[in-house]
C-alpha cells in the first residue's frame, strides 16, 4: 500500500492533523514542566481524565462529546492539585499522587457499576485513532489555538518561574497566576490527547519530546522548536508504522518516541566522547 | 534630604516559632552601599527575603521608594542577586543572552515581549559585566564565576535604583571576587544604584561599603565601618580582639 493510498482514508487525515496539533502542544509545555520536575502531572490529570470520562459515560453523554465533557472535571482537578500543594502544606508530586488516584478510583467504581461501558473505556486508556472524529479535530484546532496563544503571551514569564520561581517573583511576576495557567494549558492538552495516545501513554508525549530536544539544547527557544518537530515526527511515523504492520498507534507513537530519544542520546554522548 | 530607597521598623519574623528577626529598625538612602554582617543564622538572608516579599513579616512594617512593601509594584526599581538559586538546574537549556533579558521583564505590562531598546541594554550590560563574549553559551556550562556575573547582568539590565545581593561571591575565586565588588563600586559610584550586600566578607564591607549593619536576630550596629572599628559598645560586644579581627583583616 503507498503512502498516498494510506493517506486517502479519512481517519487516518484526521488522526495526522489532530496528532500533530496535539504532538506540538505536548512538546511545548512538556519543555517547561520537565524542567520545572512538574513531569508526572500529566499522569496525574491523565488519570483524573479517565474518572471524568466514566463520569460522562455513566451519565450516558453522547460519546462525540465526552472529551468535551471531561474538561471541566480535569481543569477542576488541576485546581485541586495546586490548592493541595499550596494550601494544605503538601509536596507537588505528593498532591498529583492524591489527585490521581482518586481520579482512577472514580472511574474504576462507576465502570464497575455500570458494567455497561467497559469496551469504550478501554479505548480511553489506550487511545484509538478510529474515533477521531471532525468534532474531535475542531476541539483540537480550536485547544491548539488557545493553547499556543497562551503560551505565545506568556512566554517569558513561562521562561522565568521555570528558571527560579523565587527569582521571578522578585521581578513582580504573579508566579501563582503563571503556575495556574501552565496547569491548566496541561489539563487542556491531557484531555485532547487521550484519544490519540490514550490515558496511559499521554505523560510520555508530554515528557519524551522535551527530554530528546534538551539532550541537544542550545538555546531555550530552540529547544522548544526541536521538541516540537520531534514530536510530531514521531506522531507521524508511529501513525503510519501502525497502520502498516496493524499495531497500536498509542503505543507505536511512544515507541518511536523512545527510539527518537535513545538515538539522541547515543549521538550526543558519543559527539561528547570525541 | 534623600528618599529612604528600603526602611523597616520593629520588623520581626519566626519560623517554626523561632524568632530569627527581632523588631529589626533600619533605613536605606540613595546612593548608600550598605554591607550587612552578621553570624550563620542571624537572619541576614531571611532579612532580605523578607524585604522583597519573598517571606511575610510577623510583625512590623516596610516600605520600597515610600510605598509599603505589600503594595509595591515598582519591581523593575530593584535588582535581586540571590545567594544561590533555590533549585538551579544545570541542564536549564537557557544562554546567557536569555536568562540576562529576563532580567527586563519587571518593567514590562502584559503581554510582555521584546521591546524597542532591549537589545541595546542587554547589549551594553554583557559588555559591562565582560561576557559578550559568553553571551551564546548555556548557563549550565559555564563556571561559579561566569554564572554569577551572567546573574548580576540580569539583575542590572533593567537599570535598578536599588540593589540587593545575598552573599554572592561566595562561589567565586579572589581575583573574580575582587573584580565583582570593583564593578559593584563602579555601579553605585557612576550610576548612583543604591546597594545593599549581604555578605560574610568584612574585608570588602571595609573597603567598599559606606554603611555597615551588623545584625544578629536584631540591628547590633547600624553606622559607618570607621565607627564600628572605633565604638567602645561593640568592643564591649565582641570583646578587643574579635573586633581587632573584624577590622583590620584588609
Amino acid at each position: 500500500m503507498t503512502i498516498t493510498e494510506i493517506l486517502s482514508y479519512g481517519f487516518i487525515q484526521r488522526a495526522l492533523v489532530a496528532g500533530s496539533l496535539i504532538a506540538v502542544l505536548c512538546a511545548v509545555l512538556g519543555v517547561f514542566l520537565v524542567l520545572r520536575r512538574l513531569s508526572l502531572i500529566g499522569d496525574g490529570l491523565a488519570h483524573v481524565t479517565f474518572g471524568s470520562v466514566a463520569i460522562a459515560l455513566f451519565l450516558r453523554i453522547n460519546p462525540a462529546i465526552v472529551t468535551l465533557a471531561a474538561i471541566p472535571l480535569v481543569l477542576l482537578s488541576s485546581f485541586g492539585i495546586l490548592k493541595l500543594t499550596d494550601k494544605a502544606r503538601i509536596y507537588g508530586d505528593a498532591a498529583i499522587g492524591i489527585v490521581s488516584s482518586l481520579g482512577i478510583a472514580c472511574g474504576v467504581l462507576l465502570a464497575s457499576v455500570a458494567g455497561g461501558f467497559n469496551i469504550d473505556l478501554f479505548s480511553y486508556l489506550f487511545g484509538n485513532i478510529l474515533a477521531i472524529g471532525t468534532g474531535d479535530l475542531v476541539l483540537a484546532l480550536v485547544l491548539f489555538t488557545v493553547v499556543l496563544l497562551a503560551v505565545f503571551f506568556y512566554y517569558y514569564d513561562l521562561v522565568a518561574i521555570t528558571f527560579d520561581e523565587e527569582l521571578a517573583r522578585t521581578s513582580g511576576i504573579r508566579t501563582r497566576t503563571i503556575n495556574t495557567v501552565l496547569v491548566l494549558l496541561t489539563a487542556l492538552t491531557v484531555v485532547l490527547a487521550m484519544k490519540l495516545v490514550g490515558i496511559m501513554l499521554i505523560s510520555a508525549l508530554l515528557i519524551l519530546p522535551a527530554v530528546t530536544a534538551l539532550q541537544v539544547a542550545v538555546s531555550f527557544r530552540a529547544t522548544i522548536m526541536v521538541a516540537a518537530m520531534l514530536a510530531v515526527g514521531s506522531v507521524v511515523v508511529g501513525i503510519f508504522g501502525s497502520f502498516i504492520l496493524n499495531l497500536p498507534t498509542g503505543a507505536s507513537i511512544v515507541v518511536v518516541n523512545f527510539i527518537v530519544f535513545m538515538l539522541v542520546f547515543s549521538g550526543n554522548k558519543l559527539r561528547q566522547a570525541h | 534630604m534623600s528618599l529612604d530607597m528600603v526602611a523597616t521598623t520593629e520588623l520581626c519574623f519566626s519560623y517554626n516559632g523561632a524568632e530569627v528577626l527581632d523588631k529589626v529598625t533600619f533605613h536605606v538612602r540613595q546612593g548608600d552601599y550598605l554591607g550587612i554582617v552578621g553570624p550563620n543564622g542571624s537572619g541576614k538572608s531571611t532579612l532580605v527575603k523578607t524585604l522583597l516579599g519573598l517571606n511575610r513579616p510577623a510583625h512590623g512594617t516596610i516600605t520600597l521608594f515610600g510605598t509599603p512593601q505589600e503594595q509595591f509594584c515598582d519591581w523593575q526599581k530593584i535588582g535581586y542577586l540571590p545567594q544561590r538559586l533555590k533549585f538551579f538546574n544545570p541542564n536549564f537549556p537557557a544562554t546567557v543572552e536569555e536568562l540576562v533579558r529576563l532580567g527586563l521583564l519587571a518593567g514590562k505590562s502584559f503581554p510582555k515581549h521584546r521591546a524597542k531598546g532591549d537589545d541595546a541594554a542587554v547589549d551594553e550590560t554583557l559588555e559591562v559585566m565582560g561576557i559578550t563574549d559568553i553571551r551564546k553559551r548555556l548557563i549550565g556550562e559555564l563556571s561559579g564565576g561566569q554564572q554569577q556575573r551572567a546573574l548580576l547582568a540580569r539583575a542590572i539590565v533593567g537599570r535598578p535604583e536599588l540593589l540587593i545581593m545575598d552573599e554572592p561571591t561566595t562561589a567565586l575565586d579572589p581575583e573574580t571576587r575582587e573584580r565583582f565588588y570593583e564593578l559593584l563600586q563602579l555601579l553605585n559610584r557612576e550610576r548612583n544604584t543604591t546597594v545593599i550586600l549581604v555578605t560574610h566578607d568584612t574585608w570588602s564591607i571595609g573597603k567598599y561599603a559606606s554603611r555597615f549593619l551588623y545584625i544578629d536576630k536584631r540591628v547590633v550596629f547600624d553606622g559607618t565601618f570607621d565607627q564600628f572599628c572605633h565604638s567602645e559598645e561593640m568592643t564591649g560586644f565582641f570583646g578587643e580582639h574579635a573586633q581587632h579581627i573584624i577590622c583590620h583583616r584588609h
